[in-house]
């Protein structure tokens, strides 16, 4: 067992190594928009006095290399900043009250997680048994079925799909309710049913990933002789595709469903807005907009750091799934 | 008289090649009474395992049963329900595929794969399973039965699994076992260990037993029939004693008679004649792991050095050494007197020429996706700088030597040739640089004996042509008498052992010789 957490802490450690690398990228990146906050919030009409005013204000006026190495010192400490819009609305309208950057996102991000969580535990279960399913009747009326259904769902706009649920379970059957306005504090039950139709939309666009790679990795390994073996044992088909196949198919579903799960933290956006649902992707888009960087940097960080941990946890998985490093000769 | 167990009337089976259907089996007939054991003997591509696996109403992925009855114990498994044929496999017939390291699953203990057909067939608990496990374990004669099977199958050496294998066929006591070529790939000592185990376990059992395979040697010690097929017909049948002594067909003399081939002796080499290849203290190492450890041999211009071991035993490591793949850690390889850079990259092309390779897997050495005008044409350009017309010639000639007729072949891809002619390109791929030395790496142990044979030929002939020297790396010892001049025993990454053919009285002595080595050694 040495061996694996030697490879976990090597993983751990280049994870941290990508984490510095995409520091700098997100930094590079979003000191490259045109534009700055000063010119955003001050709009066509600002003289030039107000703009250099706010820049100073903010510390936009220094030199790129102090910014940056300021901010990932702050990062560092567990300081993510103060969001220029509260920033400069302090400053100008006074108030001392000012909520950083980290306390404005924890909200969003829980329900981003939250959100996230439920289409997980609807989606892996429901794309894992429709791949072994698929697999197990390849080329049958249900398995091209399937594939279908899933291929049109993952190729429909997001909003459209959205729109669909919306008309059939909450306009025509009132099942669930078509806002999404979860807050802190809701009782779970309650919480649960306003979060479904968003859940429902994203199980319905990351099913067809994760079902094909299930079935496609099954049916990879049906010509083995040890799947010809089970067979010649006498073993039923279901049998031989839960137990004999699926066990050696599971690295890459992992890494599929690690995927997906990263694109449900980062990349929901346009469900959050057609439900109106709090998750941090509206937020970070807001912030673009106004050129907010505090909250744009945090926002990427934490994108970057969710991608980097389940592609990490994908990997650990896959090797722990695979009998020869878990149990070395 | 016995009962009868199986009886397979007019097979036929076909397989889908490039959409259409193609016979494999035309029409073969078998019988097999209770506690017999019938060898079944034939080329690859015979349809030897396509007659196995219909024995249990079962063909591969593109095959079909197109016509004839399978009757095992009253039931004709072709028209048989899956339903009805799942109640039998594994249960009544059980099947020992040729690789054991590729079918056991490698993500289950042996154990766990062993007590799954008893009990899902309900033949037994998993506890009383288990037990009845442990107990065949002994009487196959693995190592520490009581824990082997708590082990994963990457864990056990490849004679092990083979044993386990059977016991797993056994778990349900069936009436009969299907064979599979089950030594084919194994160690020549490991062989006859695993072939020992199978016929005691068969004959305690009194299982009938169908025994697949291209070994004549190994047919004879298993089976009390044996049956011969060419191309989906069968040649003949008679018992084995029978078998052996009067052949009746012209292709089973054939078969036979392959073991005959044999090279006269060589005159001695001159006293202080210069090597052409000359391993000194040689060692070396994959990483930190040490392979090899202060080899040292000499081969003579025009004369084949057999180095033959188990694998493992660092034959390949040492063949890499000489081509500078792996740079050894210690000691020098000199050419002709000259000492070699150890690194392939700090050689000069003339020094690159002079040594060339040939492989075990022709399949996987040959690209593709290249022509084989293209395949032999590029060592020609490399080493002689010749090209168009010129380097045509040249492929041409070379092609002739290896006896393929160039019209035909020089624009197939390598997937259009038969294993022995893709050996035979692999063969001018390596003349085409010119060399004086060439290294054979289990050239023929992929082949039939057939076609080995004619490998092995045409490799005496190409040496008394060209004067080539040979290191011919098997596990063989049928190989080794045929053709070597010398004899090199590696065990352990530790040369064991030199014998001069010459100074044997016949191959005998150099197997005798060679199992002394391995006891001396064990």
């Amino acid at each position: 067992m040495g061996s694996i957490f030697q490879i976990i802490l090597q993983r751990l450690a280049l994870g941290l190594v990508t984490l510095l690398v995409v520091s700098m990228v997100i930094f590079v990146a979003v000191n490259a928009l045109p534009g700055d906050f000063a010119q955003a919030i001050l709009g066509q009409g600002a003289t030039e006095e107000a703009v250099t005013q706010i820049r100073a204000d903010l510390g936009l006026d220094q030199n790129y290399f102090l910014r940056y190495f300021g901010w990932l010192g702050n990062v560092l400490t567990g300081n993510l900043g103060i969001s220029f819009a509260q920033m400069n609305f302090a400053s100008n309208m006074g108030g001392d009250q000012l909520v950083g950057v980290a306390e404005q996102i924890m909200p969003r991000f829980r329900a981003t997680m939250f959100l996230a969580g439920v289409t997980a535990m609807i989606a892996v279960p429901i794309s894992i048994t429709l791949g072994i399913l698929a697999a197990l009747y390849r080329n049958s009326l249900f398995d091209r079925a399937v594939n279908i259904a899933t291929l049109s769902s993952i190729s429909s706009p997001e909003f459209f799909l959205a729109y669909i649920l919306i008309l059939v379970l909450a306009v025509l059957n009132p099942v669930f309710p078509s806002l999404s306005n979860v807050y802190d504090g809701m009782p779970l039950g309650e919480k649960l049913n306003r979060t479904m139709l968003p859940a429902l939309t994203l199980t319905l666009v990351v099913t067809a990933h994760m079902m094909r790679m299930t079935r496609a990795a099954i049916i990879n390994l049906l010509a083995s002789p040890y799947i010809e073996m089970a067979r010649l044992k006498g073993i039923s088909p279901m049998r031989v595709i839960v137990r004999h196949a699926l066990p050696n198919a599971l690295a890459p579903i992992i890494n599929v469903i690690a995927l997906n799960l990263a694109y449900l933290i980062t990349g929901v956006v346009v469900v959050e807005v057609v439900f109106v649902y709090p998750g941090i992707g509206q937020l970070f888009v807001d912030s673009v907009k106004i050129r907010d960087i505090p909250v744009v940097q945090a926002c990427c960080l934490i994108f970057a750091a969710a991608y980097i941990l389940l592609n990490l946890m994908a990997d650990i998985l896959s090797i722990l799934s695979n009998p020869r490093l878990r149990h070395p000769k | 008289m016995a009962e009868q167990l199986l009886k397979i009337r007019n097979l036929k089976i076909e397989g889908r090649s490039d959409e259409v259907w193609n016979p494999i089996i035309n029409g073969i007939d078998l019988d097999l009474k209770k506690g017999e054991v019938l060898g079944l003997i034939g080329e690859s591509g015979a349809g030897k395992s396509s007659v196995g696996l219909a024995a249990m109403g079962f063909t591969r992925d593109g095959c079909r049963i197109s016509g004839g009855s399978v009757e095992f114990d009253g039931v004709d498994l072709v028209t048989a329900s899956a339903a009805v044929k799942r109640g039998m496999l594994g249960k009544r017939i059980a099947y020992v595929a040729q690789s054991a390291a590729a079918s056991f699953n490698p993500a289950h203990r042996l154990l766990d794969q062993h007590t799954e057909a008893p009990v899902q067939h309900r033949v037994q608990s998993r506890s009383e399973s288990e037990l009845d496990g442990i107990e065949l374990y002994q009487r196959l004669r693995l190592p520490d039965p009581d824990n082997i099977g708590f082990r994963y199958p990457h864990q056990v050496s490849g004679g092990q699994l083979q044993r386990a294998m059977t016991a797993m066929a056994m778990s349900c006591r069936p009436d009969l076992i299907i064979f599979d070529e089950p030594t084919t790939a194994l160690d020549v000592t490991t062989q006859i260990e695993v072939l020992a185990a199978i016929r005691d376990i068969v004959e305690q059992f009194d299982t009938a037993a169908i025994y697949i395979t291209h070994d004549l040697a190994v047919v004879a010690q298993m089976a009390d029939r044996i049956k011969v097929l060419l191309r989906g017909d069968e040649v003949e049948e008679a018992d084995t004693r029978s078998m052996l002594s009067d052949p009746k067909e012209d292709y089973t003399k054939s078969l036979w008679a392959v073991r005959s081939f044999k090279r006269p002796s060589k005159p001695a080499v001159l006293k202080g004649a210069t090597p052409i290849v000359s391993l000194k203290n040689v060692s070396a190492a994959y990483g930190k792991s040490p392979v090899l450890f202060d080899v040292d041999f000499d081969i003579h211009a025009g004369r084949t050095v057999a180095v033959v071991g188990e694998s493992g035993s660092g034959k390949s490591t040492a063949a890499r050494c000489i081509t500078g793949l792996l740079p050894p850690s210690q000691g020098h390889i000199e050419f002709n007197g000259e000492a070699l850079p150890l690194d392939y990259r700090k050689r000069s092309k003339d020094q690159l020429r002079q040594a060339q390779m040939i492989y075990q897997m022709a399949d996987t050495a040959l690209n593709p996706r290249s022509r084989i005008g293209d395949i032999i044409g590029r060592p020609v350009q490399f080493y002689s700088g010749l090209t168009g017309t010129a380097k045509r010639k040249r492929v041409e000639e070379l092609l002739v030597q290896i006896e393929m007729e160039p019209s035909l072949y020089i624009d197939r891809l390598p997937g259009e040739l038969s294993g022995g002619q893709k050996q035979r390109i692999g063969i001018a791929r390596a003349l085409a640089a010119e060399p004086q030395f060439i290294i054979c790496d289990e050239v023929t142990s992929a082949l039939d004996q057939l076609v080995a044979e004619g490998i092995l030929r045409l490799l005496a002939q190409l040496q008394d042509d060209l004067g080539l020297s040979y290191m011919f790396i098997t596990h063989d010892l049928a190989t080794v008498s045929a053709i070597s001049d010398e004899v090199v025993v590696m065990k352990d990454g530790v040369l064991s052992s030199r014998v001069q053919k010459q100074k044997c009285s016949s191959h005998r002595t150099i197997l005798i010789r060679i199992f002394c080595c391995h006891q001396c050694l064990k």
